[in-house]
């Protein structure tokens, strides 16, 4: 799974490079420019991204191994 | 004159709130810098957020946006909406772990450790405050170009000079005050809270304000009607190199001093990921009314007249534009809105300042146990104000574009970015080689911002590319060089942070 979180990042990365709006001057529901739209929805597409790195990649193991050490540091203080 | 009064208003429930968070405090030095560690995920959430949003998402994204059209939107909230999360994700929150595994509250402190040298954190130490002081710089230029927008016409017999508006002096030195009250009152609790305040407050009247104007102008399609079709598009306005090159201005949060101390603020690294998430979204929430009401300045009329001036300087249009259109007592909610967000990074600078100064050199050459905890807080207040005073020297001489000063100013961070990611994940990585990640960043950035006229083009490339680009390019070339042609780091540093490989390099 996070192979597949880092792929996506990468993908989403290679995508930002919207030149096939880049003269476009569409109007979505009449007032928002198509080339803002797309990085509109971009940012929705990173936020979904990173919703599931949270949940299916989160390095638990940092939290894991530093609440470890604390206790051990706070045992050691203790002896 | 009512937008006068809820502006003032609301500078006095900030200092309120100040107060209130002092009752708090424990009064130790741990508490004032780093809230004992205390802060949950809502309110780092809307820390966070309220500190990178600063004056250059709103008063400058707007000018941006009315100078080159959309193409601000893509250039940086986009690209942030990916990066900045990404960087918490793999630099925050090893941070927050080395913080609490070994106590660091700095920057210095950490790097000092991980390359085994007390010297380096004095070579750092002045280029993070070299170039937090620009990240101040458009906070106060931002904070005084609006009310001096908003308020034209409200005092003519007091302030002849500027049309009756407050000048940008005065504004700058009421808002420095404020937030240095609030701060020494309650140190980074009192930071948090009002962080989250004043998100809350940006983030509501950022939507008022978008809303009013359009209605003001005939809706929102009459708006976009009257902007000039040039700035709908990004076409020649922003080179396509240009474009891509800016994904390496976000890479600054990375080394953002006072993220860094919002990082060891947090309860556990579990509260990191409601920011993780909730970035992206609350950066397009800022971002896309500011864009929207800058494009719409551009041909902005009503009954037959400009709003807009020939001439105006990007800095001033959020300002006009609120001003003219948004009418009384909304002007002044919105006003309140726009100097939340700027405040809102102002303290958690002024904060990260007092502790970088305690900690990284007075603590670090003297030794901790010489100070009480009240003289430690002490030291730390007389350093804010110093550069503080600094700072508003500068707001006195001609001002610089808040979008480019901004840029420049995270440009310098971002030219750091290979120093704070090789520590993390490279094992190789020697002291010689991240000084001289340190010393090409800060030798490049200079010459180039120098060579701009100190940040006076705004739209200055290198190579057809964003300057950080080359900058970015040089320091990951020196720290890789250098490593590699130095002698490795000692076993135990090895050991030490990287614990699950701990074999020789």
């Amino acid at each position: 799974m996070k192979k597949i979180i880092y792929g996506a990042a990468i993908v989403l990365a290679i995508l930002h490079q919207d030149f096939w709006y880049w003269d476009d001057a569409t109007l979505i529901y009449g007032f928002l420019p198509v080339g803002l739209v797309y990085h509109m929805v971009y940012s929705l597409l990173a936020g979904l991204l990173w919703a599931m790195a949270v949940f299916f990649a989160w390095p638990s193991h940092i939290e894991e191994e530093a609440e470890q050490s604390i206790q051990e540091m706070e045992k050691n203080t203790a002896l | 004159m009512t937008t006068l009064i809820i502006i003032v208003i609301y500078l006095g429930l900030l200092l309120g709130l100040g107060i209130f968070s002092a009752r708090f405090s424990r009064g130790t030095s741990e508490d004032f810098f780093v809230a004992s560690h205390s802060i949950g995920p809502v309110l780092l959430l809307m820390s966070v957020f309220g500190t990178t949003m600063t004056a250059f998402a709103l008063v400058g994204s707007t000018g941006e946006a009315y100078a080159n059209g959309i193409g601000v939107y893509g250039k940086m909230a986009s690209w942030s909406g990916l990066i900045h999360s990404a960087v918490f994700f793999i630099i925050g929150i090893k941070m927050w772990s080395y913080g609490r595994k070994y106590g660091f509250v700095t920057q210095c402190q950490y790097f000092r450790d991980r390359f085994e040298s007390n010297a380096i954190g004095y070579v750092l130490f002045p280029i993070l405050i070299a170039l937090v002081i620009p990240y101040l710089l458009i906070g106060i230029l931002g904070a005084g170009s609006v009310l001096l927008g908003v308020t034209k016409g409200a005092l003519p017999a007091v302030f002849p000079a500027t049309g009756g508006a407050i000048p940008p002096w005065l504004t700058g030195l009421v808002i420095c005050s404020v937030v240095l009250t609030y701060v020494f009152l309650g140190g980074m609790r009192a930071a948090a809270w009002a962080n989250t305040f004043q998100t809350i407050v940006f983030m509501i009247m950022g939507c008022l304000a978008f809303y009013i104007i359009s209605t003001k102008l005939g809706g929102l399609e009459a708006a976009t009607q009257m902007a000039k079709p040039e700035r709908l598009i990004r076409g020649d306005h922003v080179p396509q190199l240009q474009f891509l090159t800016y994904c390496f201005v976000p890479l600054s949060v990375g080394m953002f001093p006072h993220l860094f101390q919002h990082w060891l603020t947090a309860k556990s690294a579990k509260t990191f990921r409601l920011t993780v998430i909730a970035h992206p979204i609350f950066i397009l929430i800022v971002w896309v009314p500011c864009i929207l009401i800058g494009v719409w300045a551009t041909g902005a009329v009503i009954d037959g007249v400009r709003i807009i001036p020939e001439g105006a300087r990007a800095n001033a249009v959020l300002g006009i534009m609120v001003g003219k259109l948004a009418g009384s007592p909304y002007s002044g909610l919105v006003t309140a809105g726009i100097l939340a967000a700027i405040m809102s990074s102002l303290d958690s600078q002024f904060m990260c300042l007092g502790t970088m100064f305690t900690n990284d050199i007075v603590f670090h050459h003297f030794g901790k146990d010489r100070f009480s905890e009240k003289q430690q807080i002490l030291l730390a207040r007389i350093f804010i104000v110093f550069i503080v005073l600094l700072t508003y020297a500068f707001t006195l001489f001609e001002p610089r574009r808040v979008f480019t000063l901004g840029v420049w100013c995270f440009s310098g961070f971002s030219a750091l970015f290979p120093l704070v990611f090789a520590s993390v994940y490279w094992k190789r990585v020697t002291k010689p080689g991240a000084y001289a990640c340190i010393v090409t960043a800060a030798a490049v950035w200079f010459y180039f911002f120098r060579d701009s006229n100190y940040g006076k083009v705004p739209d200055y490339l290198v190579l057809g590319m964003m300057p950080v680009a080359v900058i970015f390019l040089c320091s990951t070339i020196a720290i890789v060089v250098v490593s590699l042609l130095t002698k490795v780091p000692s076993q135990k540093t090895i050991t030490k942070y990287f614990p699950s490989s701990a074999q020789e390099v």
